[in-house]
Formats: C-alpha cells, sequence, structure tokens
C-alpha cells in the first residue's frame, strides 16, 4: 500500500500541468466608435468593441445587420468613414488586407474562398504564402534552401491536416469535397497562416447537425491548443451561446447587446429584435 | 478447468504441444529474440503527418521495456489485467506486449463501444489500467470511472484536447515512459527478471465475445496457444520477416491478435498501421501488403466500388473489362490453383493481366498479395470467385474467439469455393450428433474469465470444445458451415430451417445490406430486409428515379421488385439444393431503416441478433403472418450523438415467387 502512495506522489510531479488553461487576456483588439456607409446606405453606425486575447467572441444579429461589414473592417477590406481600430496597441485608421494578414489576423469566408480545382494539401499550403522567404524563381525550380524551406511548409500543413483529421482526402481536389469538409479546409487555409486572431465569417452556414458539432469542437481546439483569439459571426444561436466567452449583437448597424451569453440572452432589446415585439 | 479434462484430453493436448519445436515461447521471448537477431528490421509502420514511420524491432523492444517499467511504477502487479481502448496504433500493441512482459494479461476492448458497454468489460475484468488511444476513449472511460471507481490510471497516446483535463490518474505515455525509464535506472533487473518469470501456460490476452448471445465473455488464451495458432498459419502460407501487413480491423477482435499480434511475433513480418480508419484504401495502395486479411464486407465493399465505376466507364473500356472479366472467370481460378489449362487460355489471361487484371489489384492494394484471407460470416461463392479468379490468393479460415480463430484453413491448391478448409494443423475436428462442429487442440481456450460453469458448458470431458456452429465434413476432410447450431431450427412441416444459410444467399446480392429470415415452427418462411443505399441509390439514379433520403427510396414499388428478383433467385437456388425446397421464401418485406449497432439489431461484428429483432419488430412479424398488404411501424432510433429519434413508414408485403422442388436427376 506504502508503495502505492509514493507513486501518486511521483504521478503528481511527472503528469502533464493542467496549468496551461486558457486564460483569457488583455484586450488585444479594440475596436472604437465605427462607422461605415455605401453611398445613402449606413452599414455600420457607431459600433464600439473590444476583444481579449484567448477568448472566443461572437458578433451576431439578424440578417443585413452589419456583421460581415463589421469583420471586413478589422480584416482591412472595408475602410470605415469614421472610428479606429487599435490591434495591440497599435491605432489604424484603415489598413489593407495584406498588412492585417502580416500582423496575424487570419479569416475565413461565408461563401468559401478556396481554389476549387486544387488539392486540399495545396489550398492549405497556400496559407503559408506570408512565411514563404525564397524567390519565385527559387521556389519553381526548388533550388536547395526553396526545398528545405518548403518541406518545413508541409510539416506545418501535415499538422493541420491531422488536427482538422482530413487525411483521407489531403490529395483530393477541393470541389470535389463535401460543403462542410470544405469549410473545413477554409479553416486549415487560414490556420496554416499561425494567426493570433482568427476571424470566421458563418462557419456552420449550411452545415446539419453533425457538421456544426465537428466544426464547434475544432473551433474550440483551436483556441485551446494553440491559443488563437478567434471572433466569429453565427447565425445559429445554440452554437454562439455554447461557444463563445461574450457576444456582441448588432442589428441595423448598431450595437444593441454586448456581454457573456447569458447577460445577452437577458437583454430586451436583443429579445426584441430576435424575436419581436407584442404589440 | 483442468479438472473437467480426462487424463486422455490432457495427454493429448501435451503430445500436441510437444511436437512444437519452440516449447518455451512466450509473446515477450519473442519480441526479445526478434530485437536481438534482427535490431534494425522494420517491425511497424504508422503513417503520421503523410509520412511512414517506422520502428525497427529494436525500438519495440525499447519502448515495449519503458512502457512496462512505467506500468510497474505505477503498481501494475503480475497477473493484473491491462485495458487497451483505441484504434490499430503502433503503441497500442507495444502496450500489450508490455502487459504481457510483466505476466500481465492485455484485454483489449472494441474501440466503438459506448461507456455503458464498455463499464460491463471494465468490471468483469476487474481494471484498474487502462491505456486509450486518444480523448474520446479518455472521456468514455471517465464517465465509465463514475461508477468504477477502481479504474485508478488512464493513460493516453494521443494529448490532443487533453490539455485541461486536471482528473486524477490522468497520464500520457511520454508521462509514462518517462516514468518507465527512471524506475528502470533504480531497479536494474526488474524488467529481464519479469520476462523471465512469464511460462507459456499463462494467460497471454482475454479477449472477449461480440455477445451475439447474452453477455459477452473473457475468452483466456495462453501464450502456447495463441503462438501455436500463429506457428501454424505461419508455416501453412510460409510467412516470415519480407511479409508486410495492414493491421486496421479493431484490436480487440480475435482475428486481429492473430495476424498482428501472434503471427507478427512468431513470423517477424512488418505491420502497418494506417493513418486513420478512413484513409485505410490509400494507405494499402501505398504499402502494398503482401498478406492481407478482411472481412468478406469489405471485400463485397471493394467489389461493390469497382462495379459502380466501370458502369460509368467508356464503352470500349465497359468492352474490355467485361470479356476479360469472362474470361478470367472461365480459368483464372484455376490457374491460381495450378489445375490444367490450355496454352491458349493462358495466353490470353496473360494479356488480360496486363491490360485488365493487373491494374485491378493496383487500384485495389493488391498488387503484392502472396495470401489474402476472409473469416467471419459466409462470403458469396461469385465474390470468391471474382478475387481469385483476378489472381488474389483469397483463402478462408474458420475459427472463433475460444480457438484463437483457428481452427480450418484453406490449403494453397486446394481450395474449395463452398467450404472453409480443412483442419488446421495442430486441430482435430469432429461433427456431434446434432451436426455440431467439436473441434479440440492446440488453440482451445483455457477457460471464460471467471466463468467455470460457461467453461464447462463448452469444454467437454475429452477437451472437445463445442463451436455452436452447425457443420458438414466431407469425405475429403473439408468443412462446410451452415449455420448456427442453435438457430438451425424445423419448419411445421418438418424441414430443417437454417436462417443464416438463406441470408447469407440474399446478402450476397450488391442490392441487400442485411436480411432476417423467420420461420423456425411456422410453415413458411418470411423475410425482412434492408437495402443497401449506396447501390441501390446508384441504381435508381442510373434509371432516373427520384427519391428522399432511405425510406423513401426503401419504399419505391421499382426498388421492391428488384428485391423481389433477387428473392425469386435465392427460392429458385433453394428449390434446387437437397432438403431446402421448403424454406423458400415465401413473403419479404423492405425494413424503412438501416439495422444498427446502435439500437441492437447488430452486434459490433454487424451479425444480426434475429430474437431481438423478431421481438421488436413483433407488428411487422405478425403482418408478415397475417396475410397484411401492409403495415405501419414507427421505430426509435439512436442517433450517433446519443440522442434519439423516431422513424415511421408504411411497409408493404410483398409475395415472392417459389419454384417447385427439384430432384437431382440420378
Amino acid at each position: 500500500m506504502n508503495a502505492r502512495i509514493e507513486d501518486s506522489a511521483l504521478l503528481a510531479e511527472t503528469a502533464p500541468v493542467p496549468a496551461a488553461r486558457r486564460r483569457i487576456g488583455e484586450v488585444i483588439l479594440d475596436v472604437q466608435n465605427i462607422s461605415l456607409s455605401f453611398g445613402g446606405v449606413k452599414a455600420l453606425t457607431d459600433i464600439s468593441f473590444n476583444v481579449r486575447e484567448h477568448e472566443v467572441r461572437a458578433i451576431i444579429g439578424p440578417n443585413g445587420a452589419g456583421k460581415s461589414s463589421m469583420l471586413n473592417c478589422i480584416n482591412g477590406v472595408y475602410t470605415p468613414q469614421q472610428g479606429s481600430i487599435t490591434f495591440r496597441g497599435k491605432t489604424f485608421k484603415h489598413m489593407n488586407s495584406r498588412q492585417v494578414a502580416e500582423m496575424g489576423v487570419a479569416r475565413t469566408f461565408q461563401n468559401l474562398a478556396l481554389f476549387k480545382g486544387m488539392s486540399v494539401l495545396d489550398n492549405i499550403m497556400t496559407g503559408r504564402n506570408l512565411k514563404m522567404k525564397s524567390g519565385l524563381l527559387a521556389q519553381a525550380l526548388r533550388i536547395g534552401p526553396a526545398e528545405r524551406e518548403e518541406l518545413r511548409h508541409r510539416e506545418f500543413v501535415e499538422h493541420i491536416i491531422d488536427f482538422l483529421e482530413i487525411q483521407a482526402h489531403r490529395k483530393t481536389p477541393v470541389g470535389r469535397l463535401p460543403y462542410g469538409l470544405q469549410k473545413r479546409v477554409d479553416l486549415g487555409r487560414a490556420l496554416a497562416m499561425e494567426p493570433q486572431v482568427l476571424l470566421l465569417d458563418e462557419p456552420m452556414a449550411g452545415m446539419n447537425v453533425e457538421e456544426k458539432q465537428d466544426m464547434s469542437r475544432f473551433i474550440l481546439d483551436v483556441n485551446d491548443e494553440f491559443g488563437t483569439t478567434i471572433v466569429l459571426i453565427e447565425h445559429d444561436m445554440g452554437v454562439v451561446m455554447d461557444i463563445s466567452d461574450r457576444v456582441v449583437v448588432l442589428d441595423y448597424g448598431k450595437k444593441i447587446g454586448d456581454g457573456t451569453p447569458d447577460e445577452v440572452r437577458g437583454n430586451e432589446d436583443v429579445i426584441r429584435a430576435y424575436l419581436g415585439v407584442e404589440h | 478447468m483442468e479438472r473437467q479434462r480426462s487424463v486422455k484430453a490432457r495427454a493429448y493436448i501435451r503430445a500436441i504441444l510437444n511436437t512444437q519445436t519452440h516449447p518455451t515461447d512466450t509473446f515477450p521471448r519473442l519480441l526479445a529474440k526478434h530485437a536481438a537477431e534482427r535490431p534494425d528490421a522494420p517491425a511497424m509502420r504508422e503513417k503520421d503527418l503523410g509520412i511512414w514511420q517506422t520502428w525497427r524491432w529494436q525500438d519495440c523492444a525499447r519502448e515495449v521495456r519503458e512502457i512496462a517499467c512505467g506500468l510497474a511504477s505505477l503498481g501494475f502487479r503480475p497477473l493484473d489485467n491491462l485495458a487497451i481502448v483505441g484504434a490499430n496504433r503502433p503503441r497500442l500493441y507495444l502496450a500489450m506486449a508490455a502487459a504481457q512482459s510483466l505476466r500481465g494479461v492485455p484485454v483489449p476492448l472494441y474501440q466503438d463501444a459506448v461507456a455503458a458497454e464498455m463499464v460491463f468489460m471494465l468490471d468483469d475484468a476487474g481494471i484498474e489500467f487502462v491505456i486509450a488511444e486518444d480523448q474520446e476513449q479518455v472521456d468514455k472511460l471517465l464517465e465509465c470511472r463514475e461508477s468504477r471507481p477502481q479504474l485508478a490510471h488512464i493513460i493516453y497516446d494521443d494529448p490532443r484536447g487533453l490539455r485541461n483535463y486536471d482528473q486524477p490518474g490522468l497520464l500520457s505515455f511520454e508521462a509514462l515512459r518517462q516514468l518507465g525509464r527512471q524506475f528502470d535506472e533504480q531497479n536494474p533487473g526488474y524488467f529481464d527478471a519479469a520476462v523471465q518469470s512469464v511460462q507459456p501456460s499463462d494467460v497471454g490476452v482475454i479477449l472477449y465475445t461480440s455477445g451475439t448471445t447474452g453477455r459477452p465473455k473473457g475468452v483466456c488464451q495462453t501464450h502456447a496457444g495463441f503462438i501455436a495458432a500463429g506457428r501454424g498459419g505461419v508455416e501453412t502460407d510460409r510467412l516470415g520477416p519480407g511479409d508486410n501487413i495492414m493491421s486496421y480491423l479493431p484490436m480487440a477482435w480475435v482475428g486481429d491478435h492473430l495476424f498482428s499480434v501472434a503471427q507478427w511475433l512468431v513470423a517477424g513480418f512488418t505491420l502497418n498501421c494506417p493513418e486513420s480508419a478512413e484513409t485505410v484504401m490509400n494507405d494499402m495502395r501505398e504499402i502494398g501488403p503482401s498478406y492481407y486479411f478482411g472481412p468478406p464486407r469489405t471485400f463485397e465493399g471493394l467489389l461493390t466500388a469497382v462495379s459502380i465505376r466501370m458502369e460509368d466507364a467508356a464503352a470500349p473500356k465497359r468492352w474490355l473489362y467485361a470479356k476479360c472479366m469472362a474470361l478470367a472467370q472461365r480459368v483464372g481460378a484455376d490457374i491460381l490453383g495450378g489445375a490444367p489449362v490450355s496454352a491458349k487460355d493462358r495466353f490470353l489471361y496473360k494479356l488480360g493481366d496486363l491490360f485488365i487484371y493487373g491494374p485491378l489489384r493496383n487500384v485495389l492494394g493488391m498488387s503484392r498479395i502472396r495470401v489474402a484471407y476472409t473469416a467471419g460470416a459466409a462470403i458469396g461463392p461469385d465474390l470468391f470467385r471474382f478475387y481469385r479468379s483476378i489472381g488474389v490468393n483469397l483463402k478462408q479460415f474458420y475459427g472463433q474467439t475460444e480457438t484463437c480463430a483457428y481452427v480450418c484453413l484453406q490449403q494453397d491448391g486446394r481450395v474449395k469455393l463452398t467450404s472453409v478448409g480443412t483442419a488446421a494443423p495442430g486441430m482435430e475436428l469432429k461433427i456431434a450428433d446434432n451436426g455440431e462442429v467439436l473441434v479440440r487442440g492446440v488453440s482451445v481456450l483455457k477457460e471464460y474469465y471467471k466463468r467455470p460453469e460457461a467453461t464447462a458448458e463448452v469444454l467437454d470431458a475429452d477437451g472437445y470444445f463445442h463451436t455452436g456452429d452447425a457443420g458438414v465434413l466431407d469425405s475429403e476432410g473439408h468443412l462446410r458451415i451452415i449455420d448456427r447450431a442453435k438457430d438451425v431450427g424445423r419448419m411445421q412441416g418438418g424441414a430443417m430451417f437454417a436462417p443464416n444459410y438463406i441470408e447469407n444467399k440474399l446478402k450476397f446480392f450488391p442490392q441487400i445490406k442485411e436480411a432476417v429470415c423467420f420461420g423456425n415452427g411456422r410453415d413458411e418462411v418470411c423475410a425482412a430486409i434492408n437495402i443497401d443505399y449506396e447501390a441501390v441509390g446508384n441504381w435508381a439514379e442510373r434509371r432516373g428515379l427520384p427519391y428522399g433520403g432511405y425510406v423513401d427510396l426503401a419504399g419505391k414499388p421499382e426498388v421492391l421488385a428488384l428485391i423481389a428478383d433477387c428473392i425469386a433467385k435465392v427460392n429458385a437456388d433453394l428449390a434446387a439444393e437437397d432438403g431446402m425446397a421448403d424454406t423458400q421464401i415465401a413473403r419479404f418485406l423492405v425494413l424503412h431503416k438501416e439495422l444498427d449497432p446502435d439500437d441492437d439489431e447488430l452486434t459490433r461484428t454487424r451479425k444480426v441478433r434475429r430474437g431481438f429483432i423478431a421481438e421488436k419488430y413483433a407488428v411487422l412479424v405478425d403482418a408478415l403472418y397475417g396475410g397484411k398488404s401492409e403495415q405501419f411501424i414507427e421505430t426509435q432510433v439512436k442517433f450517433e450523438d446519443g440522442r434519439s429519434g423516431a422513424v415511421s413508414a408504411t411497409l408493404k408485403i410483398v409475395e415472392a415467387r417459389r419454384f417447385p422442388a427439384v430432384r437431382a436427376a440420378a
């Protein structure tokens, strides 16, 4: 019996320390008073919210509420007329997409932006584009250092393929995969950038229950294993409430709610926007 | 159980064991021998991150030592049982060897079992230590631990997703090996002494029966028994270090233990573990195994896939394929079996090999196959002939968990399509008066774990194991299995009713996935059919027949007509067989849902549980015999995520075409 007690003491020493538990940190991304309009149409009006490091932050709202526009502003696709975005202490009036990507923000798209004719492997490889240092010619001719670099990147991509459990489709052209898997490849491509912040635009749109469960698990795993901060837009309220730490609610381009899932669920304005009001 | 066996039986078994050339072999010693003799030869491979990683024999031996010492440092004692849950990963195989090295007993469990099923076995085997593959299994085991707190140590291989788990007793593989290295330093002689203490007569593994009949039972097999079974197969097929095998079937299944553990350690060939369950076909093409096992289902699936793709091919290709396959059907099996074939046919077959058979084998990943085996269920003669005719040396064997899956083997050159072969080396066969197959010899189980009364039921005083299968031995000693002995019933008219026999005939049609026949004690045979969604769906699409999902497709009049055709063919077959004419199928229906192990309708090895189905679908059975033309039914189903729902449909009952009995002309 004595031996057993000693053993468990030993066990405590060598077991993997669960202290690496995800901790929500400081504000990493701060959006201040953003307004965006297209001609006379006001897409976003005076929106402010922040995202903390390592958290899962959801943006929800009915159709046309301005969710994707918000993501596009953070992403540098749209330039807001007013307001500023602060990322890791640096404030920007506007940015271009490449700068944003170089700063460690990756995204997936609502309507998938993959190369349909290319294999899963190659698609995810494109996510490593920014990290490749060798020139076009060296890469084309696979000259010494370029080849070594490619092997290194390939190894990283293989980790992602393993992580997303798509080994069986490594060589399959993306266009031949079912929709749910294409979404996963899109996520893989974004992950290949080793982002600090991952923007997900409706990652579960058009999926069945099982695919949604898989996707939720992958999102939480990404957040958990890599510590990636996640900002996601999603329609499925069940999913949002389950996986996010804090939720922003938009309606007609205005922010009507912000807080933990429970707070948002009890917010009068949110209930009115989603369920309508009794007259 | 020794006392149950007579002196005569014991003398017989001893005589056989003495004829073995290596009477002191145990699994740990075999491993040590390979590591010493061929340290750099590849022992195992696993595809990881897209690349085949190799474990050499010395790597295996070192890792087994670390794992074993790690387990010992946690308090694993000799004769303790170690549960192993997960897919085929090298480390799980090494964990088995580690338990055996400590004179412990590995207990592999089916990885797709739900927690409630698993807890029964954990309890039965008194498990304190588990080696689990990943988060999925750990979650299940933690659930089991709520009702069974003795489960003290859970060691996992893949750490993904387990970072935030802080339950006590949870340990990663790396940490275990680290503990092992420390323990080994502090107790340098411990491991070697433990390996030396293992006796061939010790229990080497406990495998659970699938539970077709009642609760699963733990079958205790000795090192000597399994090694003898492995050696018999290895010698029959001349397997050796150069051979490669894919290990992709559940580790809890006796066949995998025979091929991937016993034969592996006896012959010293290379195990290849696939990257994931979905990539098996691809991985197989890359490895090109020389030795392969697949259940009939797998071979059937491959053939279905090939047929579907051929139907989509261009006309000239279809023509060439049809021509070549016709030739192969005629002479291919004979060429493989070494029977005389004319020079012209040999030449044509060579041409066919160049254009069709060779490339086809390549696509199937079977280019280098010397020996392929199938077992577990009856295989259709057509299917069997197809593989043999394209040059794949497919053979059958027969055995069960209680006999290390080692009773009969088809020998090269003496393959009969309908039989499972002759008695394997070291085995002896006898048919009891009621038709039951009795066997004794090297591979018969030692006992059921903690179930002396169950052991006494299956092992008689002469050392014969009662297989529970009904079979016939022909004049050359080939065994033909007809059915489960207890399933064989009588019709009201007195004719013998062998439901599996009829069901298997039905299942040989690609359109039929499962079939259940009723008829014991009744005047007619009726059947419930499960269509094969993929094959019938494809057939419907080709015909421009629209359907909205499984239930709709299963109820289409066209589909019913298609199935009626299949049944008419089976009836014609039965009419031509002696004593089977009365068991022709009178009526049938097509079920609205697939029979599923999650709904307890099939066992985990996908055998139908006839009794359960007859009870669950009692309304349908009554309707079949009550002369109704259709019947409404609503069924509860369990989804994969554990929730349940209901499926309902009105099923049509169709009269089948029957034939007058054909008397064989004198």
